[in-house]
Order: structure tokens, then C-alpha cells, then sequence
């Protein structure tokens, strides 16, 4: 017999071997679940979008919640990731850079005398009334640095240089403060504590979570605004020698300044989120307000779920009278839930990215991490398994039998 | 008839009693069925009588409680829920009074889901299941999907999703109850050439006697009781049968 060009021959088991397989018969067919479940959850468009609305919102809710969370460690951290340092001088009971107090001024000569220390910086850090040129005044928080050895602090700076900080009652602020301290561009005077200050620098980008500006000028410059001694600062950075233990050190310092504490980098950036984040309860509202979008995403979804398996009851009940088993049909409806999980996913973090992006302007940091983007999704697909839970004890207690009384 | 002598479905002393606070109820009482490979059998008898609930018991989807059962030579006997729908997946396929097709899949993937559950390896089903449409005439509507089929079509359908896998039963619900009488005689010839295949047995249950010319042996239940056995009588072809047991 002559095979015609358009038929393969077969040979799988069950297909008697040798026989011809027409064209548009053959090939691979797409697994069923998946196209049941796919077939499934777009059947009925309206109920598929009350599911992607409640998921949508769950996601971009927990985006938003978790990126301000991101967004408000950054800002709470900003200065003391900026700093280099291992260890840090601060005042007894100091609860964040935020809340500095004077150091008694002899510090600096205590750590440079104490063995394995390689370096160290002093900063003057303080609460300043800052007077517009053009009437006015509000609360700045100044950050006095050793700018002339080369500290980190201020970075990004776009107008002027941070080397300009050098000069008489120079100071830098961020582009973002300019409305609130009354500046308009650079070269702008303005007062602290009396004493006139020009704006030789402009940083972008650094605001600090209490919404207080941030003023920074040279250590010397600070500690005169701030009416300090000559020797005063309200930190002390000691980065250790290669080498030398940090702990080490800790304990030498911690001899030789009673009324000190001897934190290392990351208690004090602890120290410091657990203050704002968890003291205020502001991080504690923000996780309560994610846990809340999760609440109500799960709540929907099941909601829409279970409402969709009643809608197919009758196909799964024949289902199983013709033998799938529980097994089969849990996946049917997990992959549906999962389904459902990837594209409001998807239409969630375009739409969080969104309002990411319309709020990077504004005093709202949102941060979105790969770390954050990856939990979201898992978080979604877990979101979406959890509510397929209650369609599964609906269906696993259909009785097949059904299908013959209709 | 074409019946090669081989026992596909073997029920002994089937009794279902359902227990209730108002009493309870025995809708079969020791019912006795054989199911012959190559033969089709018509189960009929009034409502109340016991059709469906002896219908769920050969398609092991409801356990008898008592008496035994055997599905191609397999005892149902100790099997739970999964070990039930294994049985059914393996060996028995089913036709139904409503059709039972999924809606949201063409008349194609219908069967290919029938397929897949017996374990059909993607690069079969979709063979297998053209066949089956072929076998059942529908194959030119394979991508339609069950709302745009007639019932004849339906039904037609129906029937290539029980043939696909070839299981050792076929069971069918009232066949023809929800069609007109030409497409019920076309189901009805469908199934007669079904139960010609000497691989498996086919049982009817109807409560319509145009189905009579289409059965190989009839078996009338009343009661909850078999009330009478008929074999067709050999020079009949118009559903003339010859009682060989009666209650």
C-alpha cells in the first residue's frame, strides 16, 4: 500500500504499529489539565476579572506596603549606610542618627589610642532652626562632617561640590528641600541659629524619613551652628585595622568610654529601623496594611474560585464518574488558581511599577527589589493556592453519582 | 449477536440499602447480572425501580452493600473511592441521558480528555481520539464545541468518549430519553454496532421500547428485584425476545 505524502506511520503503544496517521492528526497534544483549567477560568470573562481585580489589588497593596517598608529602611539607614564605619561612638540611650546627643569631646584622642583602630571620623550632628531669607523658619536636622579628609558625607551632589563646604558657613541641602528651607537655587542664603549660611551645594535624593531636612556643612562649620566645644562631635566613626578584630576593639572602647555606646554598623542601622519602624508603630501599620491586602486578596479570590468549581461542579462530578481521580481534579482547580496567580501577578506589578514611578517624586519612597518582586510572586501563587483550598473540599465531596440524576 | 461467551461485568446478590432516621430504604435486593462480551443488553423497568442505583453499582461508582462484583474479571470488593474510580477509568466508559460533555472543550478535546484520564500519552490522544469521532461519524465536527452539536451529535460524542481506550463496559444512562426518534434510533444502532466488538459488553438502560429492536438480551427489573430475563429470539429482527428467567 502506498502512504500518501500528508500521513506519517505510527508506532506508540495502544496504536495498532504500522497504521497512518492523516496530516492535522498528528503531533503532540497540549496536556488536558492545563486546557481545562485555562478553558475553565476564561469560560466566564466576568467572573475571571473579579478574580484578577481582587489579586491586582492584593498584589499592588502588598507592593505598595512592602516598597514603602523598603523605601522607609532606606531612607532610616541612608546615613549610616553612607558613613563608613565599623564601629560607632554614640551618646548613652541614642535611639537613631536621628536623635543625636553631644559626646563629652574626648572621644577622638580615646579611640586613636587605642590599639587596632585604623581611622576615624567625628560627626557633629544636630537639630538647627533655619531662617528663609524671605521670612519663616523651620527644623533642619544639620550633619557636620569631615568633609576636608575626605568623608562620604554629603554624596550625591549635582550642583557645586562637596569640597565647596570648605568655605565660611557653606552649606548643602537636598533639591528636594528647596521649597521648605526657601532656597531657589544655588548661591541662596538662609540662617542657622542666627548665623548666615549660603547654599554652596545641592545633593538630590536624600531625605530622611522624619521629613526633616537634612543640612550638611564641614565638622568645624557644625559644631559652631550647633554652639558645640571645639572637641565635641555627636559620633564617632573608628573603622579597625585590617586585621584587628572588631569585637576586640569594641571591648577596648567600650573600657575606655563609660558614658558611651560602642555600636557596630549594623546594631546601630537595628537600632535605628526598630526605633522608627517599630517604636512609632509606622512599620508595624505598614505590615499590618500588607497583611491586610493579602487578607482580602485570599478572601476574593476564594470567593470567585469556589463560586467558578460550582459553576463546573457538574463537569467535575462527571469527571470523576469517569474515573479521574481526586488527584486529577485537585490539579485542575490548583491550576486554574495558579493561572489566575500569573496574570495577576503580572497586571499587578506593571500597575505597582506604575505608581512607582508616579511617586518618585513625591516624599513617598517606594523601593521595588528583585528580593521584593520574587516575594510578591510567591507570595501571589501561595495567596491563590491557599483560596483554591476551599473550591478542593467542594469538589472532593462531590458525589459522582450525580451524573445520572440529571 | 455476537457474543464470544466471556463475562466483562459479573454482579452476585447486589443489595443497596440507603439508611435513613425515617427508615430505611432497599432499592435493590439481591440483584444478579452478567454482562457478555459482543452482547448489548437493555436494562429497563419502571421509575423507582432501581435502574439507576443498580447502573451506579456496575459502574462502581456506588458500593453495594452486599454482594459482589467483578469488572473484567476484577473484584471490587475492598476497593476505596480511588481504587473505585481506578476500575471505572480502566474499564468502564459512560454514556449519558444528558450528554455530560465538558462545554468549554471541543467535541475532540472531549474525547482526549476521556483519553488522557485512561492514560493516553499526548502524542496518541489526539489519533485516538480522531478514531473514535470516525468510529461515531462526527469526526467532520471535531472542533465544534458541545453548545453548536445537536442533541444526536451530543450524544454521538458521548459515545466516542466512552470507546476511547477501548474499556471492557460500556454503560448508558437513558441513551436516548432527551432525543427525537430519528436521532435515538441512530444512538441506539451506534451503540448495537458498539456491542458487536467481541472485546467488550454494552448495557443499556431505557425505558423506551423502540430500543427493543437494537438489544441482545433484556433484563427487566421491578422492585429492586430482577422480575425477568429475555434472550432476542435469533430470527427476530424486530425485538421479538424469548424469556429464559422469570421472578
Amino acid at each position: 500500500m502506498r502512504v500518501p505524502a500528508n500521513t506519517a506511520t505510527i508506532a506508540h503503544p495502544g496504536v495498532s504499529a504500522g497504521r497512518t496517521i492523516p496530516a492535522g492528526r498528528r503531533g503532540k497534544a497540549m496536556p488536558m489539565i492545563p486546557k481545562l483549567a485555562y478553558r475553565n477560568l476564561f469560560h466566564d470573562r466576568l467572573s475571571l476579572i473579579v478574580t484578577l481585580v481582587g489579586i491586582v489589588f492584593s498584589v499592588v497593596l502588598v507592593a505598595v506596603q512592602f516598597g514603602i517598608y523598603l523605601g522607609s529602611e532606606n531612607r532610616i539607614a541612608a546615613m549610616l549606610d553612607q558613613a563608613k564605619g565599623d564601629l560607632w561612638v554614640v551618646a548613652l540611650g541614642t535611639k537613631s542618627f536621628d536623635d543625636p546627643s553631644l559626646l563629652s569631646g574626648r572621644e577622638r584622642h580615646a579611640v586613636l589610642s587605642t590599639p587596632g583602630v585604623a581611622s576615624v571620623e567625628e560627626l557633629a550632628v544636630g537639630f538647627v532652626n533655619w531662617r528663609k531669607s524671605k521670612g519663616g523658619s523651620t527644623a533642619a536636622l544639620l550633619v557636620g562632617s569631615e568633609i576636608t579628609r575626605g568623608s562620604a558625607l554629603p554624596w550625591n551632589v549635582t550642583q557645586g561640590s562637596a569640597s565647596a563646604l570648605i568655605a565660611p558657613s557653606a552649606v548643602a541641602i537636598d533639591s528636594t528641600y528647596f521649597g521648605e528651607l526657601g532656597i531657589g537655587k544655588l548661591g541662596d542664603r538662609a540662617e542657622i541659629n542666627n548665623m548666615e549660611v549660603v547654599v554652596k551645594a545641592v545633593t538630590t535624593g536624600i531625605r530622611s524619613f522624619t521629613t526633616l531636612p537634612y543640612v550638611f556643612t564641614t565638622l568645624s562649620t557644625a559644631r559652631t551652628l550647633l554652639a558645640a566645644s571645639p572637641d565635641q562631635s555627636s559620633y564617632t566613626l573608628v573603622n579597625v585595622a585590617p586585621g584587628a578584630s572588631i569585637e576586640t576593639v569594641r571591648a577596648a572602647l567600650a573600657n575606655r568610654l563609660p558614658d558611651a555606646e560602642i555600636l557596630t554598623h549594623a546594631e546601630f542601622r537595628k537600632r535605628s529601623l526598630d526605633y522608627w519602624l517599630f517604636e512609632t508603630g509606622a512599620g508595624a501599620a505598614l505590615i499590618a496594611g500588607a497583611a491586610l491586602g493579602i487578607i482580602v486578596g485570599i478572601v476574593i479570590v476564594a470567593q470567585t474560585l469556589y463560586a467558578s468549581t460550582k459553576d463546573h461542579l457538574n463537569e467535575f462530578a462527571t469527571l470523576r464518574a469517569l474515573g479521574a481521580s481526586a488527584g486529577y481534579i485537585n490539579k485542575v482547580i490548583l491550576m486554574q488558581a495558579v493561572l489566575s496567580a500569573l496574570i495577576g501577578y503580572l497586571l499587578g506589578m506593571v500597575l505597582s511599577l506604575v505608581v512607582i514611578w508616579a511617586s518618585q517624586d513625591s516624599t513617598l519612597l517606594i523601593v521595588m527589589t528583585p528580593g521584593l518582586a520574587g516575594m510578591l510572586f510567591g507570595l501571589t501563587v501561595g495567596m491563590c493556592v491557599l483560596a483554591a483550598m476551599c473550591a478542593i473540599f467542594k469538589v472532593i465531596r462531590i458525589d459522582p453519582a450525580v451524573v445520572f440524576s440529571r | 449477536m455476537t457474543h464470544s461467551g466471556i463475562t466483562m461485568l459479573e454482579a452476585r446478590d447486589i443489595t443497596k440499602v440507603y439508611r435513613s432516621g425515617a427508615g430505611d430504604v432497599m432499592p435493590l435486593k439481591g440483584v444478579n447480572v452478567d454482562l457478555m462480551a459482543g452482547e448489548l443488553t437493555l436494562l429497563m423497568g419502571p421509575s423507582g425501580s432501581g435502574k439507576t442505583t443498580l447502573l451506579s453499582i456496575l459502574g462502581c461508582i456506588l458500593s453495594p452493600t452486599s454482594g459482589s462484583l467483578r469488572v473484567a474479571g476484577i473484584p471490587t470488593k475492598g476497593l476505596n473511592a480511588e481504587g473505585m474510580a481506578d476500575l471505572r477509568r480502566k474499564h468502564v466508559g459512560f454514556v449519558f441521558q444528558a450528554y455530560n460533555l465538558v462545554p468549554t472543550l471541543t467535541a475532540l478535546e472531549n474525547v482526549m480528555l476521556a483519553l488522557d484520564l485512561r492514560g493516553a500519552s499526548l502524542s496518541d490522544a489526539p489519533y485516538l481520539a480522531w478514531e473514535a469521532l470516525d468510529a461515531v461519524g462526527l469526526s467532520h465536527r471535531a472542533h465544534v464545541s458541545p453548545s453548536k452539536l445537536s442533541g444526536g451529535e451530543k450524544q454521538r460524542v458521548s459515545i466516542a468518549r466512552a470507546l476511547a481506550g477501548s474499556p471492557s463496559v460500556i454503560l448508558a444512562d437513558e441513551p436516548t430519553a432527551a432525543l427525537d426518534s430519528e436521532n435515538g434510533k441512530a444512538v441506539m444502532a451506534l451503540l448495537a454496532e458498539v456491542a458487536k466488538d467481541t472485546r467488550r459488553a454494552v448495557l443499556v438502560v431505557t425505558h423506551d421500547h423502540r430500543t427493543l429492536e437494537y438489544g441482545d438480551r433484556m433484563i427487566r427489573i421491578e422492585d429492586g428485584r430482577i422480575a425477568s430475563r429475555a434472550r432476542r429470539r435469533p430470527t427476530s429482527a424486530r425485538g421479538e425476545f424469548d424469556l429464559i428467567e422469570a421472578a
